[in-house]
């Protein structure tokens, strides 16, 4: 039953990467899969704006934390398959930053598992923001909205 | 112990990484005490712990958290990441 395609897989990096590849990937190996839900995160700015960011992250944790998402959102929804790809480094406006893959026999459990996927991540992977702006470079602060989206998952 | 910092708490210190002995320390609050203490830098990065989170052997901890035998304990400011 665990054939390739039920494989959870986590990449933290500085390469860009292509969301028709990743998904073609996740889902070549089995006709089970009815549906294949993407999430892919931009970063947004301008000249006025956000100029560039970089992302720090804490190597070895971040793919645990990663690989933990994952595996709670498997043991919450039938899943056939996780990809998650984060990136680090610098970022320029109009980047992807990051990409959530998650397949299943029906699109409910794809939908629900890719949205607490990213939830999850924004509240609970160690990555950092710190942003380049006209006036000067910045840590980004953390969203209260992130955190209570998170927490709707619970109980 | 070796103890990490991230984002703008390694600014702060002016340091990423050190390590400390801190045998007598049970919690993550007490080493917060201890390394507090260590000079001018660190008591300005650990001023508002309600701005800080904590991670004990790369699991997510809370200060109240009990540190007794654990190799890495990283200290950083709430995650934003995605």
């Amino acid at each position: 039953m665990d054939g390739p395609t039920s494989a959870t897989t986590v990449s933290v990096q500085r390469e860009d990467f292509d969301l028709g590849a990743e998904a073609r990937h996740l889902t070549e190996s089995s006709t089970d899969i009815g549906a294949l839900v993407s999430f892919t995160g931009l970063v947004r700015g301008s000249a006025e704006t956000v100029r560039a960011m970089e992302l720090e992250h804490y190597p070895g944790m971040t793919e645990r934390a990663l690989e933990t998402i994952a595996a709670e959102a498997r043991s919450r929804w039938p899943l056939d398959g996780v990809r998650i790809i984060h990136r680090i480094g610098r970022l320029e406006p109009g980047d992807q930053i990051v990409l959530v893959l998650t397949a299943s026999r029906h699109r409910q459990a794809a939908f629900e598992a890719g949205e607490f996927i990213m939830d999850y991540l924004k509240t609970r992977a160690p990555f950092w923001k710190r942003e380049e702006t006209a006036e000067g470079a910045h840590w980004v602060d953390a969203r209260e909205t992130d955190e209570t989206a998170a927490n709707r998952w619970d109980g | 112990m070796r103890i990490l910092y991230f984002a703008w708490m390694k600014e702060r210190i002016g340091t990423g990484a050190e390590e400390i002995d801190a045998r007598d320390t049970a919690t993550a609050h007490e080493l917060v005490a201890l390394l507090r203490a260590r000079s001018e830098a660190h008591a300005l990065a650990f001023e508002d712990l309600s701005a800080i989170r904590v991670a004990i052997d790369q699991e997510m901890a809370t200060f109240d958290s009990p540190i007794t035998g654990a190799s890495e304990i990283a200290f950083f400011p709430p995650v934003t990441g995605g």
